[in-house]
């Protein structure tokens, strides 16, 4: 199950040597010269951490901040402008930001699967994890060789790289001898201790980080990956999408955007699970206090999806349906303040602007697949404007399809779906659900509305505890409610005669991709011969294919995982980070397989699970002829 | 699982007590002749026609049977009376003549129900007096409704008339044709359904062959006219098999069946249901119809069917299912009482004291997991596909 690359060793004759290849040379300890006339390659190792899987990160001593909490989210908490009832952001709770400063992971997927290609997943941050690094360097070698370390490993993950075939090669081979010289320093610092090591290596890395930004392209930053594949999948796209995109933007742009971003430490996790290595971890941490303080120096992002973004960060939004419904709103804002710069054509352009704004949401928090069917839609309603639209008229298009879009596909749907789901309830029925999903939520106050007779019991779990929030609205409209933890779930089942679960997405073979948790609620479930019905809106199906839950997921945060909410004494996992062989993992999605599931509900009525690729078929048609 | 928990029994209890104060004021549902006259909703309450018919089409006589087919005769001549009294087409006296039309056709033993219900709805265009297609239309979905409402467990029922009501919306914005050629393509429909629902059965009885081998045994159950076409097929091309037949209680549909199977020559042996798992080992395949196919792929059907399904499946026997496309229907039972009730009086020969509770169910859910194909006029399908066709369909 490791994803993790076999890094080739031999060293590949076009490699241009610059210093950093070299060996550990001593005398780069100095601030990295900006001006090298290195050239501006990424210089990202194709095996991320370039730590061969047996061995294990020296400790890092240096005293890092707890993760503050974040003082805006009251006051924000109050400013909801979604308008659908239930994505409350006050309802999350957590004491802190459950956010991922993500990677894309996910976004080559997605990228790839977009026919036009150009599903901008990429990554602008290549640039800033190097000028972080830069500035830190700057700022005290030394003392911050840890954290230079850890933005080295972020540079290493981050590939952005030339869209130039010859340059990804090169790329390629640098980050191999890079990754060579790294394991060299790693086996001198096996010997030597660790500071020392993390000398050679920062070293190293502030010589790397010498390198001017390196230009961005799409579907190139396939960041982090151990995944080689993805890596030449990417390269190819690259090689299709000749005049990219990005490459409209100018250097300044994106110099700019690394240095607002550059004073945040896209700092990489401490003690990484092996297992899920392949996706992204970040430190959670002063990101968000950084975001948020630069709101004034938005730069190439619209205000509206920044603030989007930071809400994501916060953990404020969370569901498929709010998270998408936010992003489209954002965009919507961004679209209305657009104009078409000069001497640029409107489709081009926009299409750009809105792959950069999806690249900073994916940095605040990686998209879920509602978001990615979403964003694939608009931009295929954007390259479908005839040409000879006015400005105006293009964008009074765009508008009314985004909120077509939402209103068909989100709340009607919804309607549809409630309506369909309470055929289903009975009198006398007992109906379980697991954590906070919106369409059950909605469905189960109209069935009460309608006045039929049922009591529900709310299964949570750690960390997220989101079916508090469901709790309180449900006991607050006058359901009878029972609350228990997931490790009872076995104990409750016996007498529950219906199972309603949402979803994140459901995949082409009938898995239902949801809430971490679900996949064993809907397993007990199975085995009480319990019906599983799965309430989910058809824009959210996707044509991927999923076996487990470890090839594809999101990662939260590790502290939430040590820390209990309002029990300061249960401290035992404290200092995690410390202990090299204490790993904690956060997942947030699991992989429920189609077995376990009697029916899907839909806006398209009610589906068995094997009919989900038909719906998708068939609503992939619909919806491109829009 | 639920059922053995304290709230189950709670919940039962304050049922039980809720029923009670209601009960008094109903009037007793098995006096047919007293509420045959009255609108048919009675019926439904507690037992179902369709089942009622069914048994009647096999020739087994039971008392209610009998009352009930005198009270409906006695319906009929009133309904003659009540045709030769419109004029003006009053849309109450065209519902009650639907559902009156409906049952003569449907005594019919080898008509099928969807059959019977488009024929009465051709009826109705025939006498409806509207001049424009709207009219037209909302004469048709009214009469439909009070179809469907009369018997609503009756899937075949149901989906016929869901089927007529499509083809009518999706063919009624034909720019080219004035109203009365439009009228008439609508009867021609309605006329020719009943040809595809009998070439239906010749395509499934043909489809079949290829499973029916030489020396092999089948079981049957449940009288289903498409699974005695198909085995009249089979006999008709000189196969030589056996054929195991159920006795199909309450309503002994099996005996009749045994009896055709007789006549065509074909080696039956009768089991009663009971003996189903004993007689599996030397069976082949099991052979049965539908009422009506569902969306996930499971079949409703005639008592018993659950349990033989789970019996072979249990001992790796196939299940073949025979059920004209038409049957397909957008319902999806979750478990065996997730579907409306269809009750049947059991007649047990004995009389049973009124405390002693009897389980009157007609039908029963087979889930798609026990069935191994269906063969449908579409073509031989698998559970899953059934969804499929319906999501083409209706969507």
């Amino acid at each position: 199950m490791d994803s993790r690359r076999v890094p080739r060793t031999v060293s590949d004759p076009k490699v241009r040597q610059v210093g950093f290849f070299a060996p550990p040379d001593r005398s780069l300890s100095g601030p990295p010269d900006p001006t090298s006339s290195s050239p501006p390659v990424s210089d990202i190792s194709p095996s991320g951490n370039s730590l061969s899987p047996v061995m294990i990160p020296p400790p890092r001593h240096l005293p890092h901040q707890p993760p503050p909490l974040s003082p805006l989210r009251a006051p924000r908490a109050n400013d909801s402008s979604i308008p659908v009832g239930s994505y409350n952001p006050t309802e999350f709770s957590s004491p802190s930001g459950i956010t991922d400063f993500s990677e894309d992971q996910s976004s080559p997927r997605w990228g790839r699967k977009n026919s036009s290609g150009k599903f901008a997943m990429s990554l602008p941050s290549g640039g800033f994890g190097m000028e972080a690094s830069k500035q830190s360097s700057l700022a005290n070698s030394k003392a911050d060789v840890a954290d230079g370390w850890a933005n080295t490993e972020v540079q290493k993950e981050q590939g952005a790289a030339a869209g130039k075939p010859l340059k990804e090669k090169t790329t390629k081979a640098e980050r191999r001898a890079m990754q060579e010289a790294q394991r060299a320093a790693k086996a001198a610092a096996k010997g030597d201790g660790s500071k020392t090591a993390a000398a050679v290596v920062n070293s190293t890395n502030a010589g790397k980080s010498a390198k001017p930004v390196p230009q961005k392209k799409d579907n190139s930053s396939v960041a982090a990956s151990e995944k080689k594949s993805v890596d030449r999948q990417a390269d190819k796209d690259r090689k299709k999408d000749v005049p990219h995109p990005r490459m409209q933007f100018d250097d300044e742009n994106r110099v700019e955007k690394a240095k607002k971003r550059s004073v945040v430490k896209q700092a990489e996790a401490r003690n990484r699970v092996e297992l899920f290595r392949h996706l992204p971890q970040y430190e959670h941490g002063t990101r968000l206090t950084d975001l948020e303080s630069k709101f004034f120096q938005l730069g190439p992002v619209h205000p509206a999806v920044y603030k989007v973004g930071l809400r994501y960060l916060a953990g404020d939004i969370s569901g498929g349906n709010a998270r998408c419904i936010a992003m489209l709103q954002a965009f919507q804002e961004s679209i209305n303040d657009y104009s078409t710069p000069p001497e640029k054509t409107l489709i081009r352009d926009l299409t750009s602007k809105i792959n950069s704004y999806v690249s900073f949401l994916i940095e605040c928090r990686p998209l879920s697949i509602s978001m990615g069917n979403a964003i694939r839609f608009l931009k295929q309603r954007v390259s479908s404007l005839p040409l000879n639209l006015s400005e105006s008229e293009a964008k009074t298009s765009l508008l009314s399809d985004i909120d077509r879009f939402i209103n068909e596909r989100i709340i009607l749907a919804d309607k549809v779906i409630v309506k369909h789901a309470v055929t289903k309830i009975r009198d006398g029925d007992v109906l379980l659900t697991y954590a906070s999903s919106s369409a059950v939520e909605l469905m189960l106050l109209h069935a009460h509305e309608l006045g039929k007779q049922f009591r529900v019991v709310i299964v949570d779990s750690r960390p997220k505890h989101e079916g508090k929030m469901l709790l309180h609205r449900l006991v607050g409209k006058g359901i009878r409610c029972t609350y228990t933890h997931i490790n009872a779930v076995s104990y409750v089942m016996h007498e529950v005669t219906r199972v309603f679960l949402g979803a994140s997405s459901v995949l082409s073979n009938g898995t239902v991709y949801s809430r971490v948790g679900t996949a064993s609620v809907a397993m007990v479930a199975h085995q009480f011969r319990v019906p599983v019905l799965i309430c989910c809106e058809a824009y959210k199906f996707h044509e991927r294919v999923q076996l487990d839950s470890i090839c594809c997921n999101e990662l939260g945060d590790p502290e939430m995982v040590s820390r209990v909410s309002g029990r300061e004494e249960i401290n035992s996992l404290d200092g995690w980070a410390d202990n090299e062989n204490l790993q904690p993992l956060n997942l947030l999605y699991d992989a429920t397989p189609s077995d376990y599931v009697s029916m899907i509900i839909t806006d398209y009525g009610m589906i068995p699970p094997t009919s989900v690729p038909v719906i998708v078929r068939e609503y992939g048609r619909e919806y491109l002829f829009i | 699982m639920w059922y053995r928990s304290a709230s189950f029994i709670l919940d039962k209890q304050e049922q039980l007590r809720n029923d009670a104060v209601t009960d008094d004021a109903e009037s007793r549902p098995h006096s047919p002749a007293s509420t045959a006259m009255e609108t048919a909703e009675n019926h439904n309450a507690n037992i179902s026609m369709y089942y009622q018919t069914r048994s009647a089409h096999h020739g087994v006589v039971t008392s209610d049977w009998l009352a009930q087919a005198q009270a409906a005769v006695a319906g009929n001549s009133d309904a003659a009376v009540l045709e030769n009294n419109v004029s003006g087409g009053k849309v109450k006296d065209k519902k009650l003549s639907v559902v009156d039309e409906f049952n003569n056709w449907r005594k019919q033993p080898e008509l099928a129900e969807a059959v019977a219900a488009i024929r009465a709805l051709a009826w109705v265009i025939r006498s409806s007096q509207a001049t424009t297609m709207m009219e037209l239309e909302i004469e048709l979905k009214k009469a439909s409704d009070s179809l469907k409402s009369w018997d609503t467990t009756s899937i075949s029922l149901t989906a016929g008339c869901d089927l007529f009501m499509r083809y009518v919306t999706r063919t009624s914005a034909l720019d080219r044709e004035d109203f009365s050629s439009a009228k008439s393509r609508l009867l021609e429909r309605a006329e020719k359904f009943g040809e595809i629902s009998y070439k239906a059965r010749r395509i499934i009885a043909m489809l079949s062959q290829d499973f029916i081998f030489d020396g092999c045994t089948i079981l049957v159950h449940g009288f289903s006219r498409v699974v005695l076409e198909a085995l009249r097929t089979a006999a008709e091309n000189k196969k030589m098999f056996r054929v195991l037949c159920t006795e199909g209680r309450p309503d002994r549909s099996g005996l009749r069946l045994s009896n055709e199977l007789a006549k065509l020559d074909i080696p039956v042996k009768l089991l009663i249901d009971s003996a189903v798992a004993y007689s599996m080992d030397e069976v082949d395949m099991v052979f049965v119809g539908a009422d009506g196919v569902v969306e996930s792929g499971g079949i409703i059907n005639m008592m018993g069917t659950y349990q033989i399904a789970l019996v072979a499946k249990s001992m790796n026997k196939p299940v073949y299912v025979a059920a004209e496309s038409y049957k397909f229907a957008r319902l999806y039972p979750l478990d065996q009482k997730d579907m409306e009730p269809a009750l049947r009086p059991i007649d047990f020969g004995v009389p049973i004291p009124s405390k002693v509770e009897v389980e009157t169910s007609a039908r029963d859910y087979t889930p798609p997991q026990y069935l191994t194909l269906l063969f449908t006029d579409l073509g031989v399908l698998t559970p899953s596909v059934v969804s499929d066709e319906l999501i083409q369909l209706y969507l």
